[in-house]
């Protein structure tokens, strides 16, 4: 199948790959992964006192457009306020690396991880 | 012969999870035989179409059968459950640290000095977790469902998982 250059752009320069200590009452996971497929992904974000995204990373083993799509959320979320980011939409994603249909559950994932890692820090830090 | 029969009926075995390899080989060779083409040559056209399109649901029966992920899918399927085309659903966060970290550890192999034997008991691993999933699966299929398909979903990313480890082992042998 033909990748749109920003998926292939993304998944050979995928930014924000790694892992923050989960352990960080800062730090929030996500945890998501797609059975039909086997696709695994983890997305992590670092929240500031004033609830503003400053860091995220993800590691995603899975196809092109999954590690696409998590690459592409990390960029988006640093800066945003944790509503901004659990507001997220899939449909974006998916129109901005161009996914074809069959593709579109990779955004889906994302969004999951992103909204996923918003839960995990909101529920740390009790809220 | 009726393609409309489900795989275990058409070759006739009983549906169930636990098979008999060596019947399943012999009873599939018996068909196999039956609808060899040459025994249609002298048949009529539409006999010989007929036979063409059992062998073909013949074959897709035994590769469905043979292996014990896509048995269990088919078995889930026959209750109307489809597990490999599903999207989005949600899995067990410790089930995902776990395939994460497996994961992990196979990325780490080719920077280690002695890859094979870590790629060894990485797979024993996940050969065990699949056997372990497999024998919950006889256990439950028919009680509850439920449960038994959060362990086919499973199966599908060791499966996933054991695919990309043999991947690996073809790469490291290159």
């Amino acid at each position: 199948m033909a990748y749109s250059e920003k998926v292939i752009d993304h998944y050979e320069n995928p930014r924000n790959v790694g892992k923050m200590n989960d352990k960080d009452e800062n730090v929030g996971t996500g945890m998501v992964g797609a059975p039909a497929c086997g696709d695994v992904m983890r997305l992590q974000i670092k929240v500031s006192d004033e609830g503003i995204i400053e860091d995220a990373k993800f590691k995603t083993y899975g196809c092109g457009s999954a590690i696409a799509s998590s690459s592409l959320v990390t960029e988006w979320v640093k800066g945003m306020s944790l509503e901004e980011a659990s507001e997220l939409k899939n449909t974006s994603i998916a129109e901005e690396l161009a996914l074809p249909p069959v593709k579109i559950h990779c955004s889906v994932l994302a969004e999951d991880a992103i909204k996923a890692a918003v839960a995990d820090y909101k529920e740390k830090k009790g809220k | 012969m009726d393609i409309n029969k489900n795989y275990f009926d058409f070759i006739g075995l009983p549906i169930s999870f636990h098979i008999d390899q060596s019947l399943l080989a012999d009873r599939s060779l018996e068909l196999q035989k039956t609808l060899h083409p040459d025994r249609f040559a002298h048949q009529t056209e539409r006999e010989q179409r007929l036979a063409v399109q059992y062998m073909a649901y013949l074959n897709e029966g035994i590769a469905t059968l043979k292996a014990p992920l896509p048995r269990a899918q088919y078995l889930l399927h026959l209750k109307g459950i489809d597990t490999i085309s599903e999207s989005s659903t949600p899995v067990e966060p410790m089930f995902l640290m776990q395939q994460m970290e497996l994961r992990e550890r196979l990325e780490e192999i080719p920077e280690l000095e002695e890859p094979y034997d870590e790629l060894e008991s990485l797979l024993e691993e996940v050969d065990d977790l699949l056997a372990q999933l497999r024998e919950r699966f006889a256990q439950c299929y028919e009680s509850d469902l439920e449960s038994a398909t959060a362990v086919v979903r499973k199966m599908q990313f060791l499966e996933k998982l054991v695919t990309e480890i043999e991947r690996l082992e073809d790469r490291l042998d290159g």
